[in-house]
């Protein structure tokens, strides 16, 4: 089924269907999704749109928001006696404000990478001796499961989370509020959208008059989604549509929401170089603390460096600058040597494009 | 203190620096009139009055030992065999070291050797010398084997030859063996097995025909490792056709489920090679089934890959960075 979405006749039909729309003027189109990203860039999608048809990136990379705060939080706790730290790949190699966990791990700390939360409470399991941390991250896509965990394990006393899970449409619509950066239509995300359907996302058509798209991953996905807020902007209508249906539905998936609310309360949160973002991240209820590593541990963070000096993650994440306008960018930044977060993950804007060309 | 990460030894970016950086403190590199480290190629190259004699080393540790394909034992000898077959040069006798763990069972040991034997036997390459050496429990994972190996160079193919106009072949589906060994990891049931294969006739076949430019295996890195080598050092631009690259299905898709690409994941029986345009066909020929042409070698930007994608955009293909790791989502 998937190879219609990659079809190369279908992406040239899609493709001369934007160009014959002849679009006047420039158009900023954001997506708020690393896949997204990978995907844009993975199959060339920018080379084949017509140049006043600009894709810019949103706050779409979980790793990439992650403070440095709750990074040095954790490679304190790695540093602790009989404490395992587990974590996605993709976070193991983050610069908190000095140090990494993969920093950590070669300095003794025992970090261990793990595919899903699942396997972190098995090692929680196997050692009954250990505390074991895992690091919490992700959008509205991994919350559920982390919640599920959460509820299938309530008496594993030696098992907790450093909560970083955060939601998107909030921060959509912070940046709409500020003004900074223009934005004329969103692609939104299918895996969050898959959980949450598109009903978070009316307040952005309806009061900020965008159109919104949710969009599936596959190139041709892409394709179609970016015509269909052309033709949107183009009839001066800005409603929420669903490209990606064989996924999404408009009430999502309400048993993974119950599950999520169920463990987690919506929370202020800051995002690494954007700052605080009302109603944008969820934490722990109550009764669920005793999973709270925060509230488990006595750990003195001091002197938090969330952005290195010149780094431009957080303008990137704002849809305000590129990769290759950051200064340290392919220089003294590299997926190798990273100073700043965006570098990191293959969902960050710029590990994306060091890998991809720019 | 700077430390020694696991991405030192991935197979990118950081890999080839970390190598610079010890090589440079190396002082004679090379024989007379041979080469060595000062070219950083699959082998070393010693003249010997009109002949030439190839001469390699590499150290073997995978997890799981065993694995879909072969195991540690078959991976040893077909590495480094591969790395002087695709040199040019016949393989002619071999080395084997093994570093034990203390407490390794002798039942795997044993599989471990037979496999060792099978192997040798199949490429008809004797191992002449070895040694052994038992460590404290925890100061390897079981066991890390080295091989070296000798072969006597037929036709010297290089990783700096690859000229403007030659077409771009790769032997078979990419990939493989990374997967193979990542979906045994995670648990998944698949029929995909590792590509662990010797390479020599193939090599020989090609020699035969005559044209080969450039040549490599791509192991660690994969595909894109290789080819942004290639093209690094024989100072040229790859342009590459993806709908052309194979892979298989099931490497694929194990590949999108751990978001892992099958172009930056290791092969273990696989050459790439740039070959004249006017020998292309029948090298292909001699290649067998599964061969490609994946693209053609340009001028400019020299140094660099570019990618013609599925869908007809254009990127660069880029060698690896860092571990490979499974992504979050």
């Amino acid at each position: 089924m998937l190879e219609i979405f990659r079809n190369k006749s279908v992406a040239s039909e899609i493709v001369k269907r934007i160009k014959d729309l002849n679009f006047p003027g420039k158009v900023r189109i954001m997506h708020v999704c690393g896949t997204h990203e990978q995907t844009i860039a993975k199959f060339g999608l920018r080379k084949l749109l017509p140049p006043n048809i600009k894709i810019i990136c949103g706050p779409g990379c979980p790793v990439c928001c992650e403070t440095a705060f709750e990074i040095d939080f954790a490679v304190q706790l790695a540093f602790m006696k009989n404490l395992i730290i587990t974590s996605f790949g993709d976070m193991y190699r983050v610069p908190g404000s000095s140090l990494s966990l993969s920093d950590a791990k070669s300095r003794g700390g025992d970090v261990r990478v793990v595919y899903g939360i699942n396997e972190s409470v098995e090692i929680a399991k196997k050692n009954p001796g250990k505390e074991v941390v895992h690091i919490a991250i992700g959008f509205e896509t991994t919350a559920p499961s982390t919640a599920i965990e959460i509820l299938e394990n309530q008496d594993l006393d030696n098992f907790s989370i450093l909560c970083s899970h955060r939601l998107i449409p909030p921060a959509m619509e912070s940046l709409l509020e500020s003004g900074e950066c223009k934005i004329d239509g969103f692609i939104c995300p299918g895996h969050v959208s898959a959980i949450i359907g598109s009903k978070p996302y009316e307040p952005i058509a309806r009061r900020f008059k965008r159109p919104c798209v949710i969009t599936g991953f596959e190139p041709n996905d892409v394709l179609l989604a970016i015509l269909m807020i052309l033709k949107q902007l183009k009839e001066g209508e800005s409603k929420v549509e669903i490209e990606y249906r064989r996924s999404v539905k408009p009430a999502g998936n309400t048993l993974a929401l119950e599950k999520m609310y169920e463990v987690f309360e919506v929370c202020d949160k800051s995002w690494r170089g954007i700052g605080l973002i009302p109603n944008s991240g969820l934490r722990l209820r109550k009764k669920f603390e005793g999973f709270d590593a925060e509230k488990k541990f006595d750990v003195e963070i001091t002197d938090v460096i969330d952005t290195k000096p010149g780094c431009k993650c957080g303008e990137i994440m704002k849809g305000l600058a590129e990769p290759k306008d950051c200064p340290h960018f392919r220089k003294s930044c590299t997926p190798d040597h990273p100073l700043g977060a965006c570098i990191v993950s293959v969902e960050g804007p710029c590990n994306v494009a060091y890998r991809y060309g720019d | 203190m700077k430390r020694v990460k696991l991405s030192h030894g991935a197979g990118g970016e950081l890999m080839q620096e970390f190598i610079q950086q010890i090589v440079s403190r190396i002082e004679l590199k090379r024989t007379l009139e041979g080469s060595g480290l000062d070219k950083l190629e699959d082998s070393g190259i010693i003249n010997l009055g009109d002949k030439k004699i190839a001469f390699t080393t590499d150290s073997y540790t995978v997890n799981p030992i065993f694995f879909p394909g072969g195991d540690i034992g078959k991976l040893s000898v077909f590495g480094t065999v591969n790395d002087l077959a695709v040199m040019g040069a016949k393989p002619l006798a071999l080395t084997l070291s093994y570093i034990i763990e203390e407490g390794f069972s002798f039942e795997h040991l044993e599989r471990i050797t037979s496999s060792v034997n099978e192997a040798s036997k199949r490429v008809k390459v004797p191992i002449i010398s070895g040694d052994t050496k038992v460590v404290e429990k925890g100061k390897v994972d079981k066991i890390i084997i080295n091989t070296s190996g000798v072969g006597m160079v037929y036709k010297l193919i290089t990783n700096y030859g690859a000229r403007p106009g030659d077409k771009i072949i790769v032997s078979g589906p990419v990939g493989n063996h990374g997967l193979a060994l990542l979906a045994k990891r995670f648990g998944f049931e698949t029929r995909l097995k590792s590509d662990c294969a010797p390479v020599w006739d193939i090599v020989d076949a090609m020699i035969k025909v005559g044209g080969v430019h450039a040549m490599k295996d791509p192991t660690r890195g994969g595909l894109a490792a290789c080819l942004n080598e290639l093209a690094q050092k024989s100072r040229v631009c790859f342009l590459v056709n993806e709908e052309k690259i194979p892979v298989e299905r099931e490497a694929r898709s194990i590949g999108e489920i751990l978001g892992i690409d099958p172009l930056q994941t290791a092969c273990e029986g696989r050459i790439v090679a740039c070959v004249d345009a006017s020998h292309s066909k029948s090298i292909l020929e001699v290649m067998g089934t599964g061969a490609s042409i994946i693209g053609e070698v340009k001028s400019r930007p020299k140094g660099r890959v570019i990618l013609q994608t599925i869908v007809g955009g254009k990127r660069f293909l880029e060698a690896p960075v860092g571990e490979l790791h499974p992504r979050i989502c």
